[in-house]
């Protein structure tokens, strides 16, 4: 298969938030049985109908790379999977609603990933503090998905909602809360089917439109400097 | 200095540490709802730090010796009343909660976890010759006696690895060559496995779709034409599909293991820039005379060894707890609870070891608070577990060792 037409998605996240879980589920439509701990890197491989229902509709294979490990993890064990943030198209976060340090993880789980085409290196080039603008530039379509929605105790469910509310907001994505043990949240014509569709497809017209960090930045920074000048 | 020392200021600021290692370093990756947990967690190591502080006290002879006693006596049995009673119980207690079935009746059962615990915990000390028939059953030297078997075997345990695994970690006799090409090579081998993975993972999903659009549903090969279907039809898909799910699962195997050993040889180019810098070189002279005195201790020399084995057995007593807190750093999965626990013992055995270390004139205090515990038995315990934990680590390491530097040689 042609490398112009791979779709490589990351899914990345704290260790047993349930990202395993969840592209078990995204994948094959079935709740897995066995969730063990990730160790490297698994890859599961999802089919998707872009634009489906048009004349456009084509069938795509989505690439599901699923990243163990946590954000704290050793500088060696860093830089080894800095081999699997290649050509990324897309980048789903996933997060536990039950752990409120797995969502603040998050920021950093994202600058690692989009600063590993920056520098060579793969040392992260920020801070790690979080910076919106980074965010409201960045080509590359993100999805947030919080994980263990059923583990919520019903009065403290608006809370944790307004907080992830939040976080889309930051990241500039949308969000899917949901509980990976049960296929229904993904059901056909649900509104999280549609909006995860809505995903894969933005990924794969980005792709298509030919949107890489490299091409884009000289676009907005052009367009930039002509309003600025404009405002003069 | 006095009223300083006898104020609990000390215990206030240590307990303060306790509190701020747990939220910095233990759990920084986790939300702990169970305040609980922190305040048993800090209060152990407060009175931990509390222990040691008072031996140092007695070297240095602060305070009166009545003060000192009541202090000593004071620590000893909120400690123990902490490790044996608080914590146990709310092991079982949580552990209790998490089974679904027993939840209505979580505080009964949490008593018989722990009154299964205290049954084990006295049978423990039946096979080693520490009862002695003068004193009650739930004396002090009852229970310190038990605890210090455990800790003991901890400790020793945990020394002799640290013996052998701190010289091995930071002599860089021991570091293998490793080069960037070794380390890209290795890259690019694990980038060409997770792209066949995908792309035979890529065909079985593309099978499975045609199957499935094509009715191959196995239900439907009923009646006299779907028999004939099924015999008259190509290699079926669903076996190839098996073939490929064979080979897929080797390969992320090889996926695993390749990534491990990536990480394996980055930590190594690691040290090895490490051991170059100043620091680097200071660790690795320091090692050559931790290893001298460490196989010293192995063959267990008496020559003018009490005062220097006393500052080292505590260096080694600090690195291992380094050790242990960093592995329990490590394990961020464990149930909160269970790691305060083994600290807590391993905390009182360290003021045992520490008895055995010290010159003869300060051992009478800590003789007369503990009580007539038979000490020679646990210098004895703690050298065999020693040499025991020592020797093995040696062979699981010479293994490791071996077995590394043959995968990655370079054809």
């Amino acid at each position: 298969m042609a490398s112009l037409d791979r779709v490589k998605v990351l899914v990345l996240g704290d260790s047993g938030v349930g990202k395993s879980s969840l592209v078990h589920l995204l994948c094959h439509n079935q709740v897995l049985g066995n969730p063990s701990w990730t160790v490297g890197c698994s890859v599961d491989v999802r089919v998707h109908d872009y634009k489906e229902g048009t004349p456009e509709e084509k069938t795509y294979y989505i690439e599901l790379w699923d990243v163990g490990g946590s954000v704290g993890s050793a500088s060696s064990v860093k830089s080894t999977r800095a081999v699997f943030y290649n050509s990324v198209n897309g980048i789903i976060l996933v997060h536990d609603l039950t752990n409120k340090k797995s969502s603040q993880n998050l920021h950093r789980w994202s600058l690692e990933a989009l600063n590993k085409d920056s520098s060579p290196t793969g040392v992260i080039v920020s801070n790690g503090d979080y910076d919106r603008e980074q965010f409201a530039e960045n080509p590359i379509p993100l999805l947030l998905i919080g994980t263990k929605y059923d583990q919520i105790p019903e009065n403290k469910r608006n809370d944790v909602l307004a907080r992830t509310a939040f976080l889309s907001e930051d990241f500039n994505a949308e969000e899917i809360n949901l509980d990976c043990t049960n296929p229904r949240y993904f059901a056909a014509g649900s509104s999280n089917a549609v909006k995860l569709s809505r995903f894969f497809d933005k990924v794969k017209y980005f792709i298509i439109a030919g949107f890489t960090k490299c091409s884009f930045l000289p676009l907005r920074a052009i367009s930039k400097a002509m309003l600025t000048s404009l405002r003069v | 200095l006095t009223y300083l020392v006898n104020s609990p200021v000390f215990q206030v600021l240590f307990f303060g540490f306790g509190w701020l290692f747990f939220m910095r370093q233990l759990f920084k990756d986790y939300e702990v709802r169970q305040y609980v947990v922190q305040v048993v967690f800090s209060i152990t190591f407060a009175f931990s730090c509390t222990m040691f502080e008072l031996i140092i006290f007695e070297i240095l002879g602060t305070l009166s010796t009545a003060s000192r006693y009541f202090h000593w006596k004071l620590n000893l049995y909120v400690i123990l009343l902490v490790l044996i009673f608080v914590v146990p119980f709310y092991i079982g207690y949580f552990v209790v909660s998490n089974i679904r079935l027993l939840q209505r009746q979580r505080l009964l059962f949490a008593c018989v976890v722990w009154f299964t615990f205290m049954y084990f915990f006295w049978k423990l000390g039946d096979p080693f010759p520490i009862l002695s028939p003068k004193h009650g059953i739930l004396s002090i030297e009852q229970l310190i006696s038990r605890v210090g078997v455990i800790g003991v075997t901890l400790m020793a345990l945990l020394s002799g690895f640290g013996a052998v695994n701190c010289p091995y970690t930071y002599m860089s006799y021991f570091l293998r060559n490793v080069t960037d090409s070794d380390i890209l090579a290795l890259e690019r081998r694990l980038q060409q496995t997770m792209d066949m993975i995908v792309s035979k993972k890529k065909r079985i999903a593309m099978t499975r779709r045609q199957m499935y659009q094509r009715g191959e549903d196995q239900s439907k090969q009923t009646g006299f034409w779907g028999i004939i279907k099924s015999v008259t039809s190509s290699p079926s898909a669903s076996e190839n599909l098996s073939l490929i799910q064979q080979e897929v699962d080797a390969l992320e195997e090889l996926s695993r293991q390749l990534f491990l050993e990536t990480v394996d040889l980055q930590a190594t180019k690691e040290r090895i820039e490490y051991s170059k810098t100043f620091q680097g070189k200071y660790f690795n002279v320091l090692g050559y005379f931790f290893s001298i005195y460490c196989v010293w201790k192995i063959f267990m020399v008496k020559f003018w060894s009490q005062h220097i084995s006393f500052i080292l057995v505590g260096i080694i007593i600090v690195t291992s707890i380094r050790g242990l807190l960093i592995t329990l750093t490590k394990v961020n999965s464990a149930i909160p609870p269970s790691c305060v626990s083994p600290q807590g013992m391993y905390f009182v055995s360290s003021v045992l070891l520490i008895r055995m270390s010290m010159p003869l004139e300060y051992r009478t205090i800590v003789t007369e608070v503990l009580g007539e515990l038979q000490f020679n038995f646990y210098h004895r315990w703690f050298d065999v577990i020693f040499l025991v934990s020592a020797l093995s680590s040696i062979l699981f390491l010479y293994l490791a060792h071996k077995q590394a530097p043959e995968k990655h040689m370079t054809p």
